[in-house]
């Protein structure tokens, strides 16, 4: 079709144009204006062929109103764009120019009412697109929706299968604690019946044994405070007997984060704590006797001592006395029964809350009280422990009677821990069986001091004589006729790295107790002939200097005693006559001739045995005669009464007496503790051989003692 | 406890939904009182809204035809809505009747009336799927039935992206779909912004205010931002511009200023 310029055509396109410009902002169509003009091109061809038609038709002018919906102008302004568009320019440009005014007036008439037309077919085509639409969305909504309940069908599906299926117990009750839904598993914990579960109140679940905080948890977790708690339960099943649960309750929130349910996971450990006790239990309690055993009690102890103010505590700990005897002579079965039955008596004096017996191990025992008036309850403690005791205890036929010491601490919580009490008491218990057994003894902090100290020293002297600790410091003997000096006593020191030097009266008895003073003894011995072999080298013009040493009981015992004094004496290159063993008046008492054997030895084979601290003891006079002894040394308790002028008569007499009767058997006399010079004149006088004492000299280092020959040779 | 990933969220349509609300911006009846409600307050705030959307339809069928010329036949609109007219599949079928469409939304009602529309149509489909799982989608039967990806795709997000928070990590999102793509694909982005509209940031605001009100907070972002989703990509002539602003057909004298809010851009994968 022609578009020249002014022609039909190209005013049809321009009314095209002005149209598509006045109705384009009101459409919402994605195309551009020039596109647009394009759609409502064919429509303005239309309006103009109706206009100039013969006769009116109402249904093309609704056609294209309802066109106009079809290329997205649904918005009523558009339409009202529309209209004023084709009042003011349809019939100026799609009608005849040069037509009569009454044919103008006929066109504009016209096109009124293609107008009326066209908002009528515009108004229904909304309509019906308004309604095709919504009826599409509406199914939409409803198709998404059927399609949403499917998936969430099948989903709660999967879910209910978890939820039955789930091995773990699974409840959910709502905030007032009704239970709605529970699982399986979870009635199977409780004894399979629905009707005692669902519809009951948790809040009803109660246990004795509940932890106070279980219910401020669930409190927390209801009120919406809390999300989630974990805990250990236990719960009554109907049948009356405990299930005891982990359990872990979750509080479900709807959309807008209410607290709407709660969920509760709960895993039966039942069997598990059973065996945990059990375990526990056997951990905790000696297998033999079934009392609690070092472990618990130790806990009970610790928790004992830890407890408030104002509160006490009361400890026995019993051994028996001579058990071992029994495991030896009856055999560990025997021993066992006799434990047993002790246990079970001493399991009858400790009944009152508070109180309890265990076994340490051994025949060791332990009895416990606490409370506030624990001084009184421990003295009835300790009553009915000695009273149960009393009865004979029948094993295999025999009746064997049972003694036991007895250790007691008592005193106010707070202060010691209860490896200390333990120890305390085991230190009194000690106590008491070294006053002879079948007794008690109270704690005392000065004894247990002593004891620690020596507990101490004992543990340390093996050590100390590997680290050489111990060194030996010489008193001289001297010649009362002519005041040389002839020789000198040996006597051992330990130098203790805390408690600096201590003498032979604080560890000796310890080295005796433990064996050590065999080693140490023979130590002692080495050195003291090495020290006498090297005086010997230097003072060859003055005569061999004699080494008394002490040898305590143990060692006189011990087999290898004349071997290693002769391996000894050899090593050293020493003569036997230079040395002096020193053995204790009480150590030979009663002795036989086994005992004496060595001791013959080793005088026969020169060296010298001196009776020290003789009068001490019962000294069986008559006895002397048989002792391989050749010296006796006069303990310094018959000397003190010489140190003032004049002597006391009575001290005199005596000395004279045993001097006398020493020499009438071929003894030697030394006397100890010369302090004065007066002493030394009078014991010089009374026919002593030889002295010691502060008067001469303190105990010193081997080189004072060579000072003191020199200036003696010389003097 | 969330909800597993196979079970939807339920359907409560007086609850607004960002698609049709579109649909109504753009003259639709696809749309409840609800949406409609909303819409309205949006538009007191910023009443251009309706020529944001019709610009956003306008770059979009601009890009399509773009694509199609660049001989790329295959398309996945993710964010696609509620179809009105002028939908992708149209535009594109219309340039190449062999082309390929894959709509992708996570709204189930534009989902159950895509599947409508789109009855009876071989080469188009929908997926239920989220932009925030780009696997989900890839390995949906629909796109292995319409998109081969060893070939280049078309991969459009229009209006979407900013309607994902940046906690969401919609970056990771759109960079592991971006990887997913061969060589030669397209990415086309359209994105709100309070840059380049008439309206100053403080009026403009209050539309970011009606979606966070219906829980669907409209993230505006900068240019720069905007920038970054298509990290890799070569920009398409004239880059990352206002959408009216995008090869257009026409001089751009007929555009209400409203069209120029925010951004649209073409990438291209080397």
């Amino acid at each position: 079709m022609s578009a020249e310029p002014g022609g039909p055509e190209d005013r049809l396109r321009r009314f095209a144009t002005i149209w598509s410009r006045a109705v384009f902002p009101a459409t919402s169509t994605s195309l551009t204006r020039p596109e647009f003009e394009e759609q409502l091109l064919p429509l303005a061809r239309r309006l103009s062929d109706a206009l100039r038609a013969r006769a009116f038709d109402a249904a093309v002018a609704r056609e294209i109103g309802a066109a106009l919906i079809a290329v997205h102008c649904t918005d009523p302004e558009a339409l009202s764009r529309t209209l004023d568009c084709v009042d003011a320019y349809l019939v100026l440009y799609c009608g005849d120019p040069d037509a009569s005014a009454q044919t103008q007036e006929a066109l504009r008439s016209r096109s009124s009412r293609l107008q009326h037309a066209m908002a009528a077919g515009f108004a229904k085509a909304l309509k019906e697109r308004t309604l095709a639409e919504q009826e599409s969305i509406s199914q939409a909504a409803f198709h998404a929706q059927r399609m949403v309940a499917q998936a969430l069908h099948s989903s709660e599906a999967r879910f209910r299968a978890v939820f039955e299926g789930a091995a773990i117990g699974i409840g959910i009750a709502d905030l007032d604690g009704k239970i709605l839904e529970v699982n399986g598993a979870l009635l199977r914990m409780f004894g399979g019946s629905e009707q005692l579960v669902r519809g009951r109140l948790i809040t009803e679940w109660t246990h004795p044994e509940d932890a106070p905080h279980i219910w401020r948890l669930y409190d927390e977790l209801v009120r919406g405070e809390r999300d989630h708690y974990h805990v250990e339960k236990a719960f009554y099943r109907p049948d009356g007997t405990v299930l005891w649960t982990n359990l872990t309750v979750s509080l479900l929130r709807d959309a807008d984060g209410r607290p709407q349910y709660q969920l509760a996971l709960m895993e039966d450990t039942t069997e598990r704590r059973l065996l945990n006790l059990r375990l526990r239990y056997e951990a905790t309690h000696d297998a033999l006797t079934g009392l609690p055993n070092r472990t618990l009690f130790f806990e009970r102890l610790e928790k004992a001592l830890a407890a408030g103010e104002g509160q006490r505590f009361g400890l026995c700990y019993l051994d028996l006395d001579g058990f071992k005897t029994v495991n030896d002579s009856l055999g560990h079965a025997a021993g066992d029964r006799l434990l047993v039955e002790v246990a079970d008596r001493l399991q009858t004096c400790a009944t009152a809350p508070g109180e309890m017996v265990a076994r340490l191990g051994g025949d060791e025992f332990v009895a416990l009280i606490t409370g506030a008036d624990t001084e009184r309850g421990v003295d009835e403690l300790v009553g009915r422990i000695m009273n149960a005791l009393v009865t004979p205890i029948s094993v295999d036929g025999r009746e064997l009677t049972v003694r036991g010491s007895i250790g007691v601490v008592e005193g106010p919580v707070g202060e010691r821990g209860p490896a200390e009490v333990l120890r305390s008491a085991d230190i009194t218990m000690y106590r008491a069986k070294s006053a002879g057994g079948n007794r008690f003894e109270v704690a005392d902090p000065e004894a247990d001091a002593r004891a620690i100290t020596r507990h101490g020293l004992t543990t340390a002297l093996p050590m100390a004589l590997d680290r050489g600790e111990f060194f030996i410091e010489y008193q001289p003997l001297v010649h009362l006729g002519d005041g040389t000096v002839h020789g000198a006593e040996a006597l051992v020191r330990w130098l203790h790295p805390q408690h600096g030097v201590l003498g032979p009266d604080r560890f000796i008895p310890l080295a005796e107790h433990t064996g050590l003073i065999v080693p140490l003894g023979r130590w002692v011995l080495e050195e003291a002939v090495g020290q006498a072999r090297a005086w010997q080298e230097r003072h060859a013009r003055t005569g061999p200097m004699r080494i008394n040493v002490n040898l305590s009981p143990c060692q006189l015992t011990h087999p290898g005693l004349v071997s290693d004094t002769v391996d000894i004496l050899e090593d050293a290159g020493l003569e036997p006559d230079a040395l002096c063993l020193e053995v204790t008046e009480s150590a030979l008492i009663g002795a036989d001739d086994d005992l004496l054997k060595p001791l013959r030895r080793l005088a026969e084979m020169g060296v010298d045995i001196a009776l020290d601290d003789f009068g001490t003891g019962y000294s069986n006079l008559a006895n002397l005669r048989r002792l391989p002894v050749s010296i006796l040394k006069l303990d310094r308790s018959f000397t003190q009464g010489m140190q003032q002028y004049p002597a006391d008569p009575v001290d005199l007499k005596i000395v004279e007496g045993i001097v006398s009767l020493a020499h009438s058997l071929d003894l030697a006399v030394t006397v100890e503790g010369v302090e004065t010079g007066a002493q030394a004149e009078q014991l010089r006088i009374l026919g002593c051989d030889t002295a010691q004492g502060w008067y001469y000299a303190r105990p010193g280092p081997p080189d004072r003692l060579h000072e003191l020959a020199l200036a003696d040779a010389r003097g | 406890m969330e909800r597993p990933a196979w079970a939807p969220r339920s359907i409560d349509v007086s609850v607004p939904s960002v698609s049709r609300m579109y649909d109504f911006y753009l003259g639709g009846s696809h749309n409840f009182e609800a949406d409609r409600e909303a819409a309205r307050t949006a538009m007191e705030h910023m009443p251009g809204l309706p020529k944001i959307m019709q610009a956003n339809r306008a770059f979009m069928r601009r890009a399509v035809r773009f694509a199609v010329e660049e001989g790329i036949t295959q398309f996945l609109d993710i964010g696609s809505g509620i179809p009105t007219f002028g939908n992708v599949h149209e535009v594109a079928q219309q340039a190449d009747p062999g082309a390929r469409v894959v709509y992708v939304d996570h709204d189930p009602v534009a989902v159950a009336h895509s599947q409508a529309v789109l009855q009876g149509n071989d080469t188009a489909d929908v997926v239920a799927g989220d932009l925030l799982k780009p696997r989900e989608i890839l390995a949906s039967p629909q796109v292995e039935r319409l998109i081969d990806l060893n070939r280049p795709v078309a991969l459009l997000l229009v209006a979407i992206l900013h309607f994902v928070e940046d906690a969401d990590d919609p970056y990771g999102a759109v960079a592991e779909l971006r990887d997913a793509l061969a060589p030669g694909s397209l990415l086309v982005l359209t994105h709100a912004a309070f840059e380049g509209g008439p309206l100053p940031q403080e009026r403009a605001e209050g539309v970011v205010d009606v979606y966070k009100n219906i829980r669907n907070p409209l993230i505006m972002r900068s240019r720069d931002q905007i920038a970054r989703f298509f990290e890799g990509y070569d920009m398409v002539e004239p880059g990352l511009v206002p959408m009216p602003d995008w090869r257009p057909d026409t001089v751009t004298g007929d555009e209400d200023p409203y069209a120029f809010s925010g951004f649209a851009g073409v990438g291209r994968s080397a």
